[in-house]
């Protein structure tokens, strides 16, 4: 089941035309990892889609729904979520304030995903009175994914997670991703191949504000013209 | 022994109705990223109001409540029309806010009357105390301590309330809070007119304390209100309050021992905040509370 659709989503960023077609189906259940070198349009792509930049064409369809034209307050109340680059930590705010104003209120089911996420990220439940801009670089990202997911997202919109990382951080991340993906929708923005190859089921490949290429993760691991070509790898 | 003990009182008053500015001004920039320089004008439009309605009600409690209705209303106007269209381009906030200053103060005078008007001290707060042959005076200890009282509620919101949270975590990230499903455009606006009745309750404050109101009177008041929020710290309360402090003490204290330098006492003590801590006291971004 298609749950978002992107039809040639075009968006300008003041004159610069920063997307300028982009298409894309994301399956409920899978998570999709889009590619790209710097520059390409990633960030954007997930900042259009939560509202945060405006589509200045083309339609984004959650669940059959338009939702290009609502403000993104709205998007995220229809069950999207935004993991961003820099992880838009609240750094005067405590973890569990933060978790707090995530959770929609009059939504019996959050206490249940809170709790949930607490486990899968046992640091969150340890220091739960630390003020978010103490953590270190491993539990910020922990704390954004989990403020995306308690505020009931159905798809979740995550932008390279590992950048910045140790290896032991980036491996406990993909663990609990794929733990993740039994429960929801992910669009995955990674630069780190590993990673992508590790948790991802389909891909698209981006270029100049433009979908270039897109499949199954597998056929991507086959495809050693086009890694090399856009993301230099062999 | 007695001078100086007044001129404290005197000093900490002052900053305390700077701090009734300076809490608008530092959330709204904080917050909202915009520079408001009408502030003011809804400081003079609080005492006029709070003049007026003490004139119309004897009753002081319900003028200084009526002057914060008025300058939440007159906020919510100005944050739909003059605020809402320049948003995120800092020039033309400034020539609007100036614009509405001038506007706010103009029309003062038509409301009104174009000469100033005489505030009266209601009888409770008049007069003064005689503490081991040290006089306070009422009226500047019940600001004081009014101040105090909307310093710790205004804490108090910030830290421990859904809305305050919002607040502070708006203040570090606007976009992600929207993110998160809620209305900043909405916060925006109760944030605005949150600011605009405080610095109106300061205006009918002042006005008893001065003992006259005029519709240039929020001017002086304004700029200190700016310093504040500069060494205070962009968003910052704590810092706001801090530097309230500072700032009126150190103007009380020194036009009465070097009157020459009082006037560049301020700017002085701004220029050395901002060497040793360019962000001010409380840092820049993420000090909501
Ligand atoms: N605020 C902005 N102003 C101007 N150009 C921007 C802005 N944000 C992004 N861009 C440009 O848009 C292009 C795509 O950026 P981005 O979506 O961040 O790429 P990616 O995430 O793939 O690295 C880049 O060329 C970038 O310079
Ligand atoms: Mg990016």
């Amino acid at each position: 089941m298609t749950l978002l659709k992107l039809e040639s989503v075009e968006t300008h960023i003041s004159q610069y035309h920063i997307l300028q077609g982009v298409t894309m189906d994301i399956q409920a259940g899978e998570v999709t990892v889009l590619l790209g070198r710097n520059g390409a349009g990633k960030t954007t792509t997930l900042r259009t889609i939560m509202g945060l930049n405006a589509a200045s064409g083309g339609r984004i369809l959650f669940k059959g729904e338009p939702v290009e034209k609502l403000p993104a307050y709205q998007i995220a109340r229809r069950g999207i979520g935004y993991v961003p680059e820099d992880q838009g930590i609240f750094a005067d705010l405590t973890v569990d304030e933060t978790l707090r104003i995530a959770m929609k209120r009059g939504d019996p089911a959050a206490r249940e995903r809170l709790s949930w996420m607490l486990e899968l990220f046992p640091d969150l439940a340890a220091f739960r009175e630390r003020k978010s801009g103490l953590l270190s670089g491993g539990q910020k990202q922990m704390l954004a994914i989990a403020r995306a997911y308690v505020g009931n997202s159905e798809l979740l919109l995550i932008d390279e997670p590992s950048k910045g990382l140790a290896p032991i951080m980036v491996r406990k991340l993909v663990e609990a991703l794929r733990l993740m993906r039994e429960r929801t929708t992910v669009l995955l923005v990674e630069q780190n191949f590993m990673m992508a190859q590790a948790i991802g089921d389909a891909f698209y490949l981006m270029d100049e504000g433009r979908i270039v290429s897109g499949g199954s993760m597998a056929a991507l691991n086959e495809d050693h013209e086009l890694r090399r070509k856009y993301l230099g790898i062999a | 022994m007695n001078s100086l003990l007044n001129l404290i009182v005197n000093g900490l008053a002052t900053g305390m109705l700077v701090f009734l500015l300076a809490a608008g001004l530092t959330l709204i920039f904080g917050l909202m990223s915009v520079l408001n320089f009408a502030h003011g004008g809804l400081f003079a439009w609080g005492a006029y109001g709070g003049v007026w309605l003490y004139g119309l009600t004897g009753s002081f409690a319900a003028a200084l409540a009526g002057a914060v209705v008025i300058g939440m209303l007159l906020g919510w106007v100005m944050e739909r029309v003059v605020i809402r269209p320049v948003y995120g381009n800092h020039v033309q906030q400034i020539l609007v806010t100036l614009g509405a200053m001038l506007v706010l103060s103009e029309l003062l005078k038509v409301v009104f009357t174009p000469n100033p008007l005489k505030a009266e001290t209601p009888a409770w707060l008049s007069g003064s105390w005689d503490a081991g042959g040290v006089i306070l005076i009422k009226y500047r200890l019940f600001i004081i301590l009014v101040g105090a009282l909307v310093y710790i509620g205004l804490t108090l919101l910030l830290r421990r309330t859904r809305i305050g949270l919002i607040v502070r975590a708006g203040v570090a990230n606007p976009d992600m809070v929207q993110a998160l499903g809620i209305n900043i455009r909405l916060v925006f606006t109760l944030v605005f007119m949150f600011g605009a009745g405080l610095a109106a309750f300061g205006g009918a404050l002042l006005a008893p304390y001065s003992g006259v109101v005029f519709s240039e009177m929020g001017m002086q008041f304004a700029i200190l209100a700016f310093i504040v929020v500069v060494i205070g710290g962009m968003g910052s309360i704590q810092g706001s309050a801090l530097a309230s402090l500072l700032v009126g003490l150190s103007g009380a204290l020194m036009a009465y021992y070097v009157p020459d330098l009082s006037l560049a006492a301020n700017m002085l003590l701004m220029v050395l905040v901002l060497l040793v801590r360019p962000s001010g006291l409380f840092g820049a971004k993420g000090g909501g509370a």
